[in-house]
């Protein structure tokens, strides 16, 4: 073949693609719930560094799939749950959310416990015009019309907490948290609180993740005495300094921690005896007491254990599958597709083991902020319970943006 | 000035656990030119041994130290006598072995003990702090310090004292001629790699109160090994105890007057800077190989 013909040819064969292209995706209108069955993607790391909670999030869902299927399913038809293990890496999670929403055609996808995961599978999610169902409580920030927020955004976790708090033990805040963008988004919307309150921030410190020797930040915590430690220390980090904090003789009534990240996970590695007295704000606590708590926790760990414990954020992903099947049953199955659930998520409201939740327009949820004090036993008392549910507000810290239905608005 | 001596002690005991957890690999590196990467997963094992006892058989950390030594010591032999012992003459493939290996020892305990973190109980005689003035000393902290200059003095003597240590230096100055005069060379080498394994697993063991105990503990900790033993100089037990001493004061200062995240990334750039002025460390032995 000459050196003209195959660039013609080749050039010829790019364009007859590039043109059949787009007939080739609207000719294959997906159905979505065919077969009997209605895909639908798990995507929480099973292996690899976050596994330890990020697998309760997947045994969370994976429960509340079974229970919708030995109920009857949505329609008549059963949930087809498809599990891929992204093996707690970013680059992973992308790819294995375009194989869940290509190959495997699943009409929503459950999955995440990090930000860092998360935003991996935005640009998949929103190009691919599915549904992202997010349950970890997180930074707020983000306005995504193809992500269904299940968690916690900092006004849920913050506007019950830090009034409470510095009433209570007083207004000088010293706010450590790990090295990353969870933790600085959480202490700018403090700092905005605070100011209003007139509260005062004696020190803003971050460790590196993973960091397990505080002995530094105990120092000068001890040379600071602040009345309120406003901790964003997560997983390990939180483990070792618990019990540093502990081991440094701090009296919890007159100088508490009081954590947005320490869940039941945390405290058992903690120990009780380092972890009581306490606080952590949070819209669920395993010890809350209601009947659909109960109901949840028992047939958890009926099924993964009796030492199994459930936390504010596997509570999420269990809700979050319950919230799917109330928008599916209101679409009629030929219409099902990911936008087509997602309009009709808006507005559903479930008796979720924290209370009842509902889903905003701008696709955040309705959630009941709770303060627990933790005990001895490892569990948290629910101390303080909002007296109203406490609408997501994403972009709180940040005068002039909000997040709506349309998506994010700027004044 | 409290400040600065508070901070002193902190770096002073995070130079003891340093001191512990280097103490093992220098004698294992030093001594045998084995870059042992799986370190930082015999101090894990040490760790989940520590917890094993105190929930099963429970017994307190101070009680189980010396079956942790054993026990971690007895998984180095095996792993010396069935791997290390084939590479002795490829260095560069001890490496990837080691690394290996603990891997393999990483994803064992995390299949078979599972992921979460472990709690374990730190000593009850230990619990509360000495107060000097101002300063406020651990107790815990205290006797991490004692007991990491008491290994350092026992791994001396041994080094020294003994007719095994005589053995091991003779070997490690000319391996051939030492096997001429009779010394079984491998086994030497077994013993020494059991040593520095079962070092590890103390180490494992005293940080279990403090850090959490998770199949990947030992990964960042093998790094902060390597630093002191590279800084300390090959083989050179004083070397590894300035060089911990040293790296725990400089982090310790460096986060007083910056913070944890700074002060880590200080302490490694006047590494840096130290390796490129004194390439084999503050105390290098001279060794004919």
């Amino acid at each position: 073949m000459k050196r003209r013909d195959f660039l013609s040819r080749s050039g010829a064969a790019i364009g007859a693609t590039g043109l059949s292209a787009p007939a080739l995706l609207s000719s294959t209108r997906w159905a979505y719930a065919a077969n009997g069955t209605i895909p639908v993607g798990l995507l929480f790391s099973l292996t690899g560094a976050v596994a330890v909670v990020e697998s309760t999030l997947h045994d969370a869902a994976q429960m509340a799939i079974e229970e919708i299927n030995a109920a009857g399913g949505v329609h008549g038809m059963k949930l087809e749950p498809i599990v891929e293990d992204p093996a707690s890496d970013p680059a992973t999670y992308a790819d294995r959310a375009r194989r869940l929403m290509i190959r495997d055609k699943c009409v929503s996808v459950f999955g995440s416990y990090t930000s860092a995961s998360r935003q991996a599978v935005l640009p998949v999610t929103e190009s691919r015009k599915n549904l992202y169902w997010y349950p970890t409580l997180y930074e707020g920030r983000e306005c995504s019309r193809n992500v269904m927020y299940g968690g916690a955004v900092p006004n849920q976790q913050q506007d019950l907490l830090i009034p409470w708090a510095l009433e209570k033990f007083g207004p000088r805040f010293y706010m450590i948290g790990n090295n990353y963008v969870y933790p600085k988004e959480e202490n700018n919307y403090c700092k905005t609180l605070l100011e209003k309150l007139g509260g005062t921030v004696v020190n803003e410190e971050y460790v590196p993740l993973g960091h397990s020797d505080f002995a530094s930040v105990i120092n000068r915590i001890r040379a600071e005495k602040p009345d309120v430690i406003f901790s964003t220390v997560v997983g390990d980090s939180d483990v070792a300094f618990a019990r540093q904090y502990h081991a440094a003789e701090f009296d919890p009534a007159d100088m508490p921690v009081v954590s947005l990240t320490r869940s039941e996970v945390e405290v058992k590695a903690i120990g009780g005896e380092a972890a009581a007295g306490h606080y952590s704000s949070a819209p669920y606590f395993m010890g809350h007491d209601t009947p659909e708590n109960k109901k949840f926790v028992e047939a958890y760990q009926k099924k993964y254990g009796a030492d199994a414990v459930t936390h504010f954020v596997n509570e999420a992903a269990y809700f979050q599958v319950y919230q799917f099947k109330a928008a599916l049953e209101k679409l009629d199955p030929s219409q099902i597709t990911p936008e087509a659930i997602r309009d009709a998520a808006v507005g559903i409201t479930l008796n979720a083991p924290q209370g009842e939740v509902l889903i905003d327009e701008n696709l955040h949820t309705h959630l009941w902020p709770k303060i627990g004090q933790w005990q001895a036993d490892g569990q948290a008392k629910v101390i303080v319970d909002s007296a109203e549910r406490v609408a997501p507000k994403p972009y709180a810290a940040y005068e002039g943006q909000s997040c709506t239905g349309q998506g994010l608005v700027k004044a | 000035m409290d400040v600065l001596f508070n901070q002193l002690f902190s770096g002073l005991s995070m130079a003891s656990i340093l001191l512990v957890i280097a103490l093992g690999l220098a004698i294992i590196y030093g001594s045998m030119g084995v870059i042992n990467l799986a370190h930082g997963e015999f101090v894990m094992l040490g760790a989940y041994a520590t917890w094993a006892m105190q929930t099963y058989f429970g017994f307190s950390i101070l009680v189980a130290l010396p079956f942790v030594f054993l026990a971690v010591a007895l998984v180095g032999w095996i792993i010396e006598l069935v791997i290390v012992r084939r590479l002795y003459r490829r260095p560069l493939d001890t490496i990837l072995a080691t690394w290996g290996i603990g891997i393999i020892l990483q994803q064992a305990v995390r299949l078979g003990i599972g992921a979460e973190s472990r709690f374990v109980k730190g000593p009850g005689i230990l619990d509360g702090n000495v107060v000097i003035g101002n300063v406020v000393m651990s107790n815990y902290r205290i006797f991490v310090i004692l007991f990491s200059i008491g290994v350092l003095a026992a791994t001396w003597a041994l080094m020294t004292k003994t007719e095994f240590g005589m053995k091991l230096r003779a070997v490690i100055q000319n391996r051939g001629i030492s096997e001429c005069y009779g010394i079984e060379a491998s086994r030497v080498y077994s013993l020494t790699f059991a040593y520095g394994a079962g070092l590890a697993g103390i180490a494992g063991a005293l940080i279990t109160p403090l850090y959490s105990t998770i199949p990947t503990m030992g990964t960042s900790l093998v790094v902060d090994a390597f630093l002191v033993v590279i800084v300390g100089g090959l083989g050179s037990l004083i070397g590894a105890a300035a060089a911990a001493v040293m790296i725990g004061e400089v982090t310790a200062v460096f986060s007083m007057v910056m913070n944890d995240t700074l002060g880590r990334i200080a302490v490694l750039g006047c590494i840096i800077l130290l390796i490129r002025f004194r390439p084999r460390g503050l105390f290098p032995e001279t060794v004919r190989r």
